[in-house]
């Protein structure tokens, strides 16, 4: 209905300058194309980091190479943990837009936990690397790799703790709007995470042993 | 070493008795004077009562009207900051010659001219033109804020918070002195080891997450919130240089956030990216940071050519000419800007080829400028002009834009940048564009919407007087640097030995000073029309005769903007409105949803600063609880859902009455 | 602003529109990545291919292949999500994350032929 309240004589071909319902803009319905960029922007701190990575990564310093420090298996094992962790999350999509809390925050915790597991591995290795003298500081290679590799660890933690904060908030208030469209910028940022890492495991470590 | 100076070590870090200037005269009398105004402001908000209004109305506002009049409060301030600076500079290269020193020690000059390029850029360039953007986007659109405003509060505090970071270091340790671009390995930790470029860092750091999420921001709003009927081809031209503007804000800030993190860990943690030793190396810095700073230029640009389309179409009563050749050129400089930033470092080594394809495309982006400055003039021709403030800073800036561009086209050609780099031709180059640019934009845009922002016009004679101030000062301050850089002075000197050049160092002050009388006009001007505020009073909401949806509203619009969301048919869709029988709605009105004002951006950037402040003095203790205060304030944050609430239909019936009976009362 | 936003569809009934994936979307996307992991580990640990520029492109062509999967299966994207804005969106970032990385390496593989130490000025390429 545009019923076009004027005070004066309305000419009767005039246009209908303005709305007079209320459509309600979704509520929100800027967030997820506004994280989506967001995204985009994160992409490109990675893009510089790779960068730096792609030119500083052959400056060895006469220290350790990649074929001196990079476990294959193990690089294989975490990345199985991402891509799991990766699937465990889409299910829990799946069960969220099926408003199924129960299940959800299941899929959420067996997703947190494969996440754990990629972070702690990765934490080993960077142990392990520094306590053989290979730390960041050794030369501009292990400086642009721990701190590519590092980032990306860095950014799956803020995205457990995410996690559990958004697994407390579902807990108390269900599968409300808002909550299902923070697991959505979730699901997004996880899985941006694991395009981040097939970069990383293929230029960085595949790459490293060709080199 | 005793247990107490441990101890002291580890509760202040490397902060100091040292660190407080008490044996710089001209510091201390900085201090004093910024002291005495301070408790004058202070004193007088406590006295009037003030800190709940304040509070309310201004610091946990997430209007984006009032964000953006809080942007342009804090970019003229820090225009005052980093204009002082120039103005020490330009008496220190007017004097010293020859036996004669100056009064600025190299110590602190290398500070004055860096604090001058970093102030200038980030705190009062950028934050003038996402000031403007703020204000008037989401009114051109016709919608009722942005897509998140919160983080639009969120943001205006970061960029506050590194202001308030630069300006410590004048009072408390000292800023960098590497130039504004902080190029290691002078940047790195064996070169400075002390806090300035630390302060550097993390001021930018802080105020580019700002930036950064009011990029994502706009590019939301001007995408999803949109009035119906207005498709992008509809859309004015300053959304859309706008758009393109935050396009480039988002693709762009995280090279500058990437690139300082890395500088920052080859400071903190000793690693080797830039450095000299253990494979270091330090042009893939120059390279990373210029990949962000040819881009951060077009940035400062590009909404200024918006604002100049908009006023160059007002002003001539007439539609702008070739609407959709200023849309492609602005998406062309968009894309082009990401093609030409070797051009600031021809002569590190590239070569031959490189050298020249870069050369190529920073030619070619010419272009596309100079098709709008064509657009211009023919909207220009044959339009009833009108020479309000607004147009004549659009007309001084069609004259020395355009020169300040050909002296850029003159330095795109590799041997001739050769010669040129970092001379005073350089130095006057960008000058040019900027000051003609930016700035004159800036002066335009303000001069054009005040009316809009505040209610009543800006007083025009002493708004012409600064005018001709700043356009005469210009080109007295700046036309010798180019003969001086042709004639081979390099810029950031102190001192020089060469007689001869110093009456064009005298002339250049002489400039300077005539800026200082402009901009000195433009406070009184700012001064005297809210003194004669009544008299200057815009009481229809249009008082240029606009063309534009935000020229539809009340001037100062009502907090929601539009009582109905506006339905579009064309470009210029006020004027299509006032040339087809809109009538003003006045009655049946709805509630309004609105988003609730919060503090939490404001908290979050307060420790964000507390957490930089820590990290310049390796005060970790206090660092980490910074950290851990940041996120879990942001946690706590999150966990509030009441992020909203309705004005009742009655009080918008109110206001809007308000606004009947005071259109009536105009005939 | 508290109400469940969907009714609880039958297993059988999937969202496959409006960006929700779809189990078999999942699970496809899974079985795919998997398949492009292994292969490009496979072939560097076990040195199949001859030469080390061949397994670079090989290993680099799973790359490419795996991301296109993830962004398909698991971020659901199309020409359509957000009115193509998201799609758009992901080409520009792509065509700069190119430039940045690109640009880079050629620019500092020339910086570093002409301004390593002991060379000849006049043999600049």
């Amino acid at each position: 209905m545009t019923t076009i309240a004027t005070g004066g004589n309305a000419r009767a071909e005039a246009p209908v300058f303005y709305r007079t319902e209320e459509h309600a803009h979704a509520a929100g319905g800027s967030t997820l194309l506004g994280f989506w960029i967001y995204l985009m922007s994160d992409c490109l701190v990675f893009a510089a980091l790779f960068a730096a990575y792609g030119v500083l990564g052959g400056s060895y310093a006469a220290g350790p190479q990649p074929k001196d420090l990079f476990e294959l298996p193990l690089v294989a094992v975490n990345t199985s943990m991402l891509l799991l962790s990766s699937i465990t999350y889409g299910f829990a999509m799946l069960t969220t837009y099926q408003g199924r809390v129960g299940a959800t925050q299941g899929w959420l915790i067996v997703t947190a936990l494969f996440g754990m597991a990629f972070v702690g591995i990765e934490l080993h290795e960077f142990a392990h690397m520094i306590h053989d003298g290979a730390t960041p500081q050794r030369s501009a290679f292990l400086s642009a790799f721990f701190t590519l590799v590092g980032t990306h660890g860095l950014h799956v933690t803020v995205g457990l703790i995410w996690m559990v904060t958004l697994m407390l908030q579902v807990g108390r208030r269900g599968l409300i709007a808002d909550n299902v469209r923070r697991l959505a910028c979730l699901s997004m940022f996880w899985h941006f995470l694991d395009v981040i890492w097939i970069g990383v495991f293929t230029f960085v470590y595949l790459g490293g042993m060709l080199r | 070493m005793t247990a107490d100076s441990t101890l002291t070590k580890m509760a202040f870090g490397r902060l100091t008795l040292q660190a407080f200037p008490v044996h710089e005269p001209l510091l201390v009398a900085t201090f004093v004077a910024v002291a005495l105004g301070g408790a004058i402001v202070l004193g007088a908000i406590s006295y009037f009562r003030l800190w709940g209004y304040l509070w309310r109305e201004w610091i946990t506002t997430i209007d984006h009207k009032r964000i953006g009049i809080m942007y342009m409060i804090l970019g003229l301030i820090m225009l005052l900051r980093g204009f002082a600076d120039a103005l020490m500079m330009r008496m220190q290269q007017a004097a010293a010659f020859g036996a004669a020193d100056g009064f600025l020690p190299a110590h602190h000059y290398d500070q004055i001219f860096t604090a001058h390029g970093v102030i200038m850029i980030f705190f009062v360039a950028m934050p003038f033109i996402t000031g403007l953007m703020n204000f008037v986007v989401p009114l051109q659109i016709g919608a009722r804020d942005v897509s998140f405003p919160f983080l639009n509060n969120f943001s205006f505090w970061m960029t506050t918070v590194g202001a308030v970071l630069v300006m410590i270091s004048l009072f408390v340790g000292e800023f960098a002195r590497t130039g504004w671009l902080a190029y290691p390995p002078l940047s790195g930790i064996a070169y400075s080891p002390d806090v300035g470029v630390d302060y550097y860092i993390w001021s930018l750091q802080i105020a580019g997450v700002g930036t950064l999420l009011s990029g994502v921001n706009l590019i939301a709003t001007i995408v999803k919130l949109r009035a119906p009927g207005m498709t992008m081809m509809r859309m004015p031209v300053f959304t859309w240089t706008a758009l393109c503007t935050n396009v480039l804000i988002v693709a762009a800030f995280p090279i500058l956030t990437a690139t300082l993190a890395l500088l920052s860990l080859d400071r903190y943690a000793g690693t080797n990216f830039f450095t000299n030793d253990f494979g270091g190396n330090s042009m893939m810095y120059v390279n990373l940071i210029w990949i962000w700073g040819h881009p951060e230029v077009y940035i400062l640009i590009l909404p200024i050519f918006g604002v100049f389309s908009e006023v160059t179409a007002t002003f001539s009563g007439k539609r702008l000419f070739g609407y959709s050749s200023m849309v492609y050129a602005t998406l062309v400089i968009t894309i082009l800007s990401y093609l030409v930033w070797l051009h600031h470092f021809f002569t590190m080594g590239s070569g031959a080829s490189v050298n020249s394809f870069f050369g190529i495309t920073t030619m070619i982006i010419s272009i596309p400028t100079g098709a709008k400055m064509f657009n211009w003039l023919f909207t220009l021709y044959r339009g009833r002009i009108r020479f309000e403030l607004p147009m004549m800073w659009t007309l001084a800036f069609m004259l020395t834009f355009v020169i300040g561009g050909m002296s850029g086209v003159l330095l795109a050609v590799p041997p001739a940048d050769f010669v040129l780099h970092n001379s005073l031709f350089l130095v006057a180059h960008f000058h040019n564009v900027i000051i003609g640019g930016v700035v004159f934009g800036v002066f335009a845009g303000i001069s054009y919407w005040f009316p809009k922002a505040f209610g009543f016009r800006l007083e025009p004679f002493w708004g012409k007087v600064s005018f001709w101030f700043w356009v005469a000062g210009f080109y007295l301050a700046f036309m010798p640097l180019y003969v001086l850089g042709l004639m081979g002075v390099t810029r950031r000197l102190r001192h020089f030995e060469d007689p001869t050049l110093q009456i064009w160092f005298v002339v250049a002050a002489a400039g300077a000073v005539l800026i200082l009388l402009g901009i000195v006009s433009f406070l009184i001007q700012i001064y005297l029309s809210i003194l004669r505020r009544d008299a200057l009073r815009d009481r229809t909401g249009d008082p240029w005769g606009g063309r534009t949806l935000e020229w539809s509203t009340s001037s100062p619009p009502p907090d929601y903007n539009f009582a109905f969301t506006p339905v579009v048919y064309d470009t210029d869709a006020w004027w299509d409105m006032k040339n087809r029988g809109f009538r003003r709605p006045v009655a049946q009105f709805n509630a309004i949803h609105m988003p609730r004002n919060t503090g939490a951006g404001f908290i979050l950037a307060a420790l964000s600063g507390i957490l930089g402040f820590a990290m310049i003095w390796r005060i970790w203790w206090l660092a980490a609880l910074g950290l851990a205060a940041l996120a879990a304030a942001a946690i706590v944050h999150s966990f509030n859902y009441r992020r909203d609430f309705h004005i009742p239909a009655d009080t918008v019936a109110r206001v809007e009455d308000q606004r009947t009976h005071l259109l009536a009362s105009q005939g | 602003m508290s109400e469940i936003v969907h009714d609880k569809p039958s297993a059988g009934q999937r969202a496959a529109n409006a960006g929700h994936g779809s189990l078999r979307d999942y699970l496809t996307g899974f079985f795919l990545s998997v398949i492009l992991t292994a292969m490009p580990f496979w072939l560097v640990m076990s040195g199949a291919l001859n030469g080390k520029i061949a397994t670079a492109l090989a290993i680099t062509v799973f790359a490419v292949a795996q991301i296109v999967v993830h962004m398909v299966y698991f971020l659901h994207m199309n020409t359509r999500s957000e009115g193509g804005w998201s799609i758009m969106a992901m080409v520009f970032t792509l065509i700069l994350v190119v430039i940045v990385l690109v640009g880079s390496l050629w620019i500092i593989y020339h910086l570093n032929a002409n301004m390593m130490p002991g060379m000849d000025m006049s043999q600049m390429p």
